[in-house]
């Protein structure tokens, strides 16, 4: 029962955090453009996002 | 593209900034061409190029002009360039997918932390205490309230919207169910209860917000592109001032008054008369009329017909908004108006389902009460009733199912506009064709067979002394010989000494010919009788084969073209069709379509030009070729890239088997409701049940959807001896 009121607030605050990490990804625009990323990734000099 | 790019420019702290839409660029090849060679001029800071939406972020030190050269550096590479302008509803889409995408993000983080807790209740069972029940029902109730509050706001607001004017949609049951799945849940775990139905409620915002970003994600998408292929083709004018310079502006400014100058193959920006210069005028892409008019310094030249000769001064009579391609613009929208009644598939099901559904919960409820069941177990089985029919399957099974065939198309160049589109498509039984320009390639060709080898060389070499398009189509069969005293007269014809021997090239009074058939070309060699020179269009090498393949899948072929009815005759034999129709008018293409769907039939029509546009817009679906008009483009459908019919055949393909893969969809969903709906009618669904009824009903549909990606792409030639070519491999790509 104890193990409970320790765990179950480590999983939100583990999920919050994925979260957090997905809607930061999403605002600096990771998401933009999955075609040319799929590419660039191939190529040999690629130009990362700056 | 003689745009000029500079008002497009951004200057900001000393730098520039431009965003351009590149059309051509498909893979990593052309991205890395595109990014490097940009990067290796020296004012150029920042070269960015986005893949999907096909637009260049480019940032540099130095004047705005600068952007037409990098435009230029663009074409050579092999990419044609046009300044990106930022659209509203570009903005809206994205902003839209972008808050779809934050739903789904909160909803998944809220369903498995909500999962991870039922998982404990349900696995506890009977062993766990009460307490600790309460208490991780108040946890799983902490986290999914304001996540339900926030991830279903799409829902609500839609059901909001239909309620207030008083009708129903897919998202009125949909939002019932959340609010009272929440709502009973709540008031279960003050009471201590032992089910609730947090991870339900979850669930279902989960499952149908994805069904809405495909949605939204394909609708972004196909807008794009067709607004891509419009900015490409941006029309401007030549305006002369009165200081006698010579201004370029947008074909939108023009105003009545003004005098422009249309060069030699520019199409004329608005409907005006001619100041000076005798002009030859290609109105094919208007009219469907193959021949050439020659007008002179008086008469009126209509809005996007194409001048074939020398420089003409234009003064212009009507401002564009009201011109000749306005009233084809009206024709178009009123003709919208009538396709944007079509009612969707997925909505046609949700009238018929939304309905049942109440009754059925309603039924359920009252049903219980008679059989003497408490009132909280009446109402738990009626909300079970409403969560299990959820439409989570149906809501899925028409975006899964289009979102992949879209894809499916989108990767051999044809461009489907619009989901429904594609619905459409697949009901098609008549298929109309314009000629010029559609089933034969709009270009010049003469039938030179009934000429001397030798008279034949003489023409030519005489006929390459002119720019005139119809001698051009002749400058293939010039050949070494001497020329002298060549005299052009302008409309009428071209004479000169040809290796010795006087040659006469034009129409019918100057050759001599006196009162001959006035079509075509006329040549006289010496004192020879006068020879004439038929000349057609010719029809696009796919065309035949396209033609057959849709014969062969049950529909009706049918043409109907401006251009005169031997010409169409002769064309319409050589491709197979049998029913054809010649020199019609734009409002009659219009009249011919209407009356086929009196009949009941739906019919796809395939132009290109003008006076197709408002047929385009009539016919219950629409292709046109990415070549042709912008006016037919934006009043169509589907829009074939790479100038080649080829790939219709293959949409037609796709579009019934996505239609069949969203009626399977449709029944795998109603099977699954007529297995679940007893159990939860009869009280015997927990919400362990509801939760893997619902996900496996979902994922089964949208398996049953990526199964259309196979769709063609195995297949051999659709006729031995044949093959088809498709856009994608045809080397579009210009790395």
């Amino acid at each position: 029962m104890n193990s409970l009121l320790w765990l179950i607030p480590i999983a939100l605050v583990l999920g919050l955090t994925a979260l957090a990490t997905f809607v930061w990804a999403l605002r600096s625009g990771q998401f933009d453009d999955p075609d040319g990323d799929a590419e660039r990734m191939l190529s040999d000099d690629d130009f990362p996002l700056t | 593209m003689s745009v000029t790019l500079a008002p497009f420019v951004r200057i900001a702290g000393g730098s520039a900034s431009v965003d351009l839409v590149v059309d051509g660029a498909r893979c990593g090849g052309c991205l890395a061409k595109i990014e490097n060679g940009l990067q290796a001029l020296p004012e150029v800071t920042q070269a960015r190029m986005n893949l999907t939406t096909s637009r260049l972020h480019l940032v540099w030190n130095g004047p705005a002009d600068a952007a037409d050269l990098f435009a230029r550096k663009l074409e050579e590479m092999g990419f044609r360039a046009a300044p990106y302008i930022q659209n509203d509803s570009d903005q809206r889409d994205a902003q839209a997918s972008r808050m779809l995408l934050m739903a789904m993000a909160a909803a998944a983080f809220g369903l498995m932390n909500v999962m991870m807790l039922s998982i404990a209740v349900w696995s506890g069972g009977a062993d766990m205490a009460a307490s600790t029940r309460t208490l991780l029902h108040w946890v799983s109730a902490a986290i999914a309230l304001p996540i339900a509050a926030y991830a279903g706001r799409p829902f609500f607001l839609s059901a909001w919207q239909a309620l207030r004017v008083r009708t129903t949609n897919m998202d009125v049951p949909i939002s019932l169910a959340i609010l009272l799945a929440c709502g009973l849940s709540l008031y279960e775990t003050w009471h201590g209860h032992v089910h609730t139905y947090f991870d339900a409620a979850l669930m279902l915002i989960f499952l149908l917000l994805i069904g809405r970003f495909l949605d939204a994600r394909l609708r972004a998408r196909t807008g794009m592109a067709a607004r891509q292929l419009a900015a490409l083709q941006v029309t401007d004018a030549k305006r002369l001032r009165t200081d006698g310079q010579v201004e370029t502006l947008p074909a939108t400014q023009v105003r009545p008054g003004d005098q422009l100058i249309v060069a030699r193959g520019e199409r004329i920006p608005a409907d005006g008369i001619i100041l000076s210069g005798n002009a030859q005028i290609d109105a094919a892409l208007v009219t469907g009329e193959t021949a050439l008019q020659a007008l002179r310094v008086g008469d009126i030249v209509y809005s996007g017909t194409i001048n074939r000769s020398d420089a003409i001064t234009v003064s212009v009579l009507k401002a564009s908004s009201d011109s000749f391609l306005a009233d084809i613009t009206a024709m178009v929208e009123a003709g919208q108006q009538t396709q944007a009644r079509y009612v969707r598939l997925a909505d046609r099901a949700a009238r018929a389902y939304v309905p049942v559904v109440h009754s059925l919960a309603l039924l359920t409820l009252v049903g219980w009460l008679i059989a003497g069941g408490t009132p909280r177990t009446a109402i738990l089985n009626a909300i079970a009733v409403l969560i299990i029919t959820c439409p989570c399957a149906l809501g899925l099974a028409v975006p899964a199912v289009q979102v992949t065939a879209v894809g499916r198309l989108f990767s051999r160049g044809i461009l489907v506009r619009s989901g429904d589109a594609l619905e459409r498509l697949a009901t098609i039984s008549h298929v109309v064709f314009d000629k010029t320009g559609t089933l034969t390639r709009g270009q010049i060709t003469p039938d030179v067979t009934a000429i001397d080898h030798d008279d034949l060389a003489r023409i030519g070499t005489l006929a390459r002394q002119s720019s005139h398009p119809l001698s051009e189509a002749l400058h293939i069969y010039a050949a070494d010989l001497d020329v002298a005293k060549i005299t052009e007269v302008e409309g009428e014809g071209l004479m000169g000494e040809v290796d010795g021997q006087s040659v006469r090239l034009g129409q019918t009074s100057f050759v001599g010919a006196g009162d001959q058939i006035d079509t075509g070309l006329w040549a006289r060699i010496g004192d020879q009788a006068p020879v004439h020179i038929p000349v057609s269009d010719r029809t696009r090498p796919e065309a035949r084969t396209v033609v057959r393949d849709l014969s062969d899948m049950g529909l009706s072929v049918r043409m109907l073209t401006g251009d005169a009815p031997d010409t169409a005759a002769q064309i319409a034999q050589e491709l197979g069709i049998e029913m054809v129709e010649a020199r019609v008018k734009p409002a009659q293409k219009l009249a011919h379509i209407s009356a086929l769907q009196d009949k009941g039939r739906s019919v796809l029509m395939v132009g290109d030009g003008i006076n197709d546009a408002p047929a385009l817009s009539h016919a219950n679906a629409s292709a046109a070729l990415a070549s042709g008009t912008e006016i037919s483009r934006s009043a169509s459908d589907i829009v074939l890239q790479g100038d080649t019919l080829a790939g219709l055949p293959f949409a037609f393909r796709v579009a019934r088997s996505a239609r069949a893969r969203v009626r399977e969809n449709f029944g795998l969903a109603i099977g699954y409701n007529m297995l679940a709906v007893p159990l939860a009618v009869f009280g015997h669904v927990t919400p362990l049940v509801a939760a893997l009824a619902m996900s496996a009903s979902s994922l089964i549909v949208t398996l049953n959807a990526l199964r259309l990606r196979r769709e063609g792409a195995y297949e051999g030639p659709a006729h031995p001896g044949q093959t088809y070519v498709s856009p994608a491999r045809t080397g579009k790509c210009a790395a």
